[in-house]
């Protein structure tokens, strides 16, 4: 990892350490921990798609798939064959990394919008097996008493125990993709994404890349998907509709493709607008539409972009004038 | 007896099938309009027809007007919203690459979601068959005259946009712009009114098959993807861009579906049209009949 990535890691650890303390004192401290922990879980699933869509450039419309299998494996080897949060939480990610390297050896040697539709396809598949498998999800209905995971003895049952939990994972995961864009498989994946035909040219094994990263993004979205069952302790579909892939897309795009800290940045104000927007009730699907199409159309950079293109304006600005 | 049941149940399925392959072919003809002209898959494709259903029943049952002018007005109103959807998303694209196009159809098909829940609300809405008439009853099978319905403007439709396509001069000037928009810009058609053109038609069509449907399906603010993904799963069957092989692919696709309700399980009815997607987009990507896509890669 680079300086200034381990640098910035750091500076965000220390503020997500103090956030719970900022408010401390008021009532929100409850709400706006828990809002937070949805940010970590969702930042940990957006750092999958950012890595695939911004430095891959394959773009996928079914990671809630793999959110559910993390949150589903977790729920039903826990409460079914009494396994512990850990092993279950292993267990949903290698089962999201096999289900992720099945469809993606074939749906990778699509492109553009045939694959986006066979990822779409994918993931309405798998919500509709959460719904119909009945015996084993509990259908539509689904089911509860999910235990929560337990570090030598400590058990993190409380919101602020487990927001500590869910953030440190959630560091760990952006330590790790931010290594891996820095490292020799993220600048191949880089130049996939600029030219798949001149990245195959240069010796770069663009099929085996491409692969590799979208099974990170399932390990990712069956990690977060783990951390959701056990911090809510009852899933049942919903939640892992192609809504939710969507929603995944307009984190990424939202925050920037291309920067891992621009996923993260998404998830906050994905997840963070509908708490803003409640007095909209519903609404804030057609919200959160609008915002995306905002985006795509004026700064397909998303809002880090945005943010980078002001700051050279205006230190370009204040060049001229002090010169 | 069993001989007799098994034929009649057959009856009802293909009956079934037809009838829910007609609104397949009707989407995947909007996908393929848009496709040949622009090379665009529009993910807000299913949302027209969501929108065609739910303006039709708003015009019928809370305005009271006859269900032949809510009929065409509520798919004239879905064309213009088409148009509206690339003037106001497409068309601003500065620099249109595959993902944003992809992206921004996603992100006008959540808007048009969004809005539509916002209109009506989560709640199905009902309607009534276009002529009020007794279920006929043939071998056995009990078929909604709701069903003829469907499959007569469906046809319909078809024979209106094939005599459009091949002896109107604004048809003619559309296929100009799907086989070489270059070459068409330099003999004075606007590639830009064609593409406006091309989205509004989708839209209709779209429109067309919402609408006919709800008396027999309701119609709900969410069924636009399920929608968009069948028919989608049409057009890639029938090899993309291919119209008669839209059509033909809709309706193999309705009765697999139809069949497989009926034969195996009714819970995985949605999953089976989704699996002949993946298998032929995953080993066939051309379809059956062989696809217009101008790009190899």
């Amino acid at each position: 990892m680079t300086l200034s990535n381990l640098k910035g890691v750091m500076m965000f650890a220390v503020l997500v350490a103090v956030f719970p303390l900022l408010f401390s004192l008021s009532d929100a401290t409850s709400y706006y921990t828990d809002v937070m922990v949805f940010v970590a879980i969702h930042g940990i699933i957006a750092s999958g798609l950012s890595l695939l869509l911004g430095y891959a450039g394959q773009i996928s419309l079914g990671q809630a798939a793999f959110y559910g299998v993390g949150a589903y494996t977790s729920g039903i080897f826990t409460t079914q064959l009494g396994l512990s949060p850990w092993a279950a939480m292993l267990a949903g990610m290698l089962l999201a990394a096999g289900l992720a390297y099945v469809v993606g050896l074939p749906a990778l040697r699509l492109k553009g919008h045939y694959l986006a539709m066979a990822t779409l396809g994918f993931g309405m598949i798998v919500f509709i097996v959460f719904n119909e498998y009945v015996a084993l999800t509990g259908g539509p209905s689904g089911f509860g008493e999910i235990p929560q995971f337990n570090l030598l003895g400590w058990k993190f049952d409380t919101t602020v125990s487990y927001y500590y939990f869910a953030w440190a994972v959630a560091l760990l995961v952006l330590a790790v993709s931010l290594n891996i864009v820095n490292s020799r498989p993220g600048r191949a994946l880089k130049a996939i994404h600029d030219s798949e035909t001149a990245a195959a040219a240069m010796g770069v094994n663009t099929s085996k890349a491409k692969l590799q990263i979208f099974v990170l993004s399932g390990i990712y979205g069956a990690l977060a998907g783990s951390l959701y069952a056990h911090f809510v302790s009852f899933i049942n579909p919903p939640p892992f509709d192609i809504f939710f892939s969507l929603k995944v897309l307009m984190m990424v795009v939202i925050g920037g493709i291309g920067s891992v800290w621009g996923a993260f940045l998404g998830a906050a104000l994905i997840t963070f607008l509908p708490e803003w927007l409640s007095f909209l009730e519903d609404f804030d699907v057609l919200a959160n539409g609008l915002i995306l199409l905002l985006i795509v159309i004026f700064s397909p950079d998303g809002f880090v972009g945005l943010g980078m293109r002001l700051f050279q304006r205006i230190s370009l600005w204040h060049g001229t004038a002090g010169g | 007896m069993d001989q007799i049941n098994l034929g009649s149940q057959i009856v009802q399925y293909l009956f079934t099938g037809f009838t829910i392959g007609a609104i397949y072919a009707l989407v995947a003809l909007g996908f393929n309009i848009i496709y040949n002209v622009t090379e665009v898959i529009n993910f807000a494709q299913g949302e027209f027809g969501v929108w065609g259903g739910l303006i039709l029943v708003m015009l019928v049952k809370a305005l009271g007007l006859p269900l032949f002018f809510g009929f065409f007005l509520a798919v004239g109103g879905v064309a213009l919203l088409g148009a509206s959807v690339y003037q106001l998303s497409i068309k601003p694209l500065r620099k249109p690459t595959v993902l944003s196009m992809i992206m921004v159809t996603v992100a006008v098909a959540i808007v048009l979601k969004g809005l539509a829940m916002f209109i009506w609300g989560k709640d199905p809405y009902a309607i009534t068959p276009f002529i009020d008439a007794e279920p006929i009853h043939l071998l056995g099978a009990y078929i909604q005259a709701q069903s003829f319905w469907v499959l007569g403007i469906t046809l319909a439709s078809v024979v209106c946009l094939t005599y459009f396509y091949q002896h109107s001069v604004l048809g003619k000037a559309m296929r100009a712009c799907a086989d070489n928009p270059v070459a068409a810009g330099l003999v004075g058609i606007s590639t830009n009114k064609m593409v406006l053109f091309s989205f509004a038609l989708s839209a209709a069509l779209g429109a067309v098959g919402g609408a006919i449907i709800t008396p027999i399906t309701l119609m709900e603010y969410d069924r636009g993807p399920m929608l968009a993904l069948k028919g989608f799963g049409a057009a890639i069957l029938g090899g993309l861009g291919n119209f008669y092989g839209a059509v033909t692919a809709g309706f193999i696709l309705g009765l697999l579906e139809s069949f497989a309700t009926g034969f195996v399980s009714s819970s995985y009815k949605d999953a089976v049209a989704l699996l002949v997607l993946l298998a032929f987009l995953f080993a066939k990507p051309e379809g059956l009949f062989g696809s217009n896509s101008r790009q190899n890669d």
